[in-house]
């Protein structure tokens, strides 16, 4: 995985396989502590104690297709080149919250990328699901919930085409959906 | 950062209810894209956001777009499978954004298999 928007696709995916149905990302990147940390909290089904343990083993999965399960574990080797780290909170029945901390100027710190891409393709795949993405910059907060755009599109699906398109702008144009501004 | 507006919003409400409407209300195929770590890593991200913006450009109707994880060939991602209703389901591999766009046209959306793209149909393998 070449950035972290990648990351944020394959993560999402347990969450949807936990049968959540909000996904919430969040990145904040901040000067002052010299840190990026990505934070992905669903609703989703939770894991016992012994699958928590073993989640960071790349050769343990709970899917039956392989035996590898190396998303996780990819993330974590990604934030340790920097000097981070991940840690994995999860209850059955709780949901699951992960978090990876990066070292923000560190060399082998990858990119944020194409979150846009990456989130009309989680809500295109997935339009019944919620996504809530939050990007804390500093002075510069974006923040974009598929609840909010809900209310307004009414009977219309999130995975029109054109409501994707939409999305992607949004998101790559960091414009907030503002109870303000939606409201008139 | 601009702000949005509950005008762009209807705009783009309108716009979507009227290709819909346009559109058949059962999907006629589905294309499953392969998104395990694997696939991602190997370029699924760009087939799937090609295939979105290719049902936008050419007005697909009718073929319904999914997501699942890893489908347990890692090698030959990225990977799709299309399937008709009562037919054997045809899976894709080594794909790039410019063959899933004519897997679409070609298979999804005209019924027929592109066959120097595809592994196998159903469990039998393309030789």
């Amino acid at each position: 995985m070449k950035e972290l928007a990648l990351h944020i696709l394959d993560i999402a995916e347990n969450s949807i396989r936990a049968h959540a149905d909000l996904i919430e990302i969040e990145i904040v990147e901040s000067e002052e502590r010299n840190e990026l940390t990505m934070t992905i909290t669903d609703n989703g089904e939770g894991m016992d104690d012994e699958t928590l343990r073993r989640v960071m083993d790349p050769f343990f999965t709970t899917k039956t297709v392989r035996r590898i399960g190396i998303g996780l574990s990819l993330l974590d080797q990604a934030a340790r080149q920097t000097g981070g780290g991940t840690t994995i909170e999860s209850a059955r029945g709780k949901g699951t919250r992960m978090s990876a901390r990066f070292t923000l100027d560190h060399v082998d710190r990858q990119p944020v990328g194409d979150l846009a891409t990456t989130m009309s393709i989680l809500i295109g795949g997935n339009p019944s699901i919620d996504f809530v993405l939050r990007h804390d910059r500093g002075n510069d907060g974006f923040l974009f919930d598929t609840r909010s755009l809900r209310e307004e599109l009414g009977d219309v699906d999130l995975n029109e085409p054109e409501v994707l398109s939409f999305i992607a702008g949004l998101v790559r144009e960091r414009r907030n959906l503002s109870d303000e501004s939606v409201s008139g | 950062m601009g702000k949005l507006t509950i005008e762009e919003l209807r705009k783009i409400r309108e716009g979507a209810r009227k290709s819909r409407d346009l559109r058949e209300a059962q999907g006629k195929s589905r294309i499953t894209v392969h998104m395990g770590t694997c696939g991602i890593a190997s370029g699924a991200r760009d087939v799937m956001d090609a295939l979105l913006k290719a049902i936008e450009t050419h007005h697909i109707e009718g073929v319904l777009i999914t997501t699942s994880g890893c489908a347990g060939l890692c090698s030959m991602e990225p990977m799709a499978t299309v399937e008709f209703l009562d037919q054997p389901p045809v899976k894709y591999v080594e794909l790039d954004a410019e063959k899933i766009v004519r897997i679409l046209l070609e298979h999804a959306v005209e019924g027929k298999i592109v066959e120097e793209y595809a592994l196998a149909i159903g469990s039998e393998k393309m030789s």
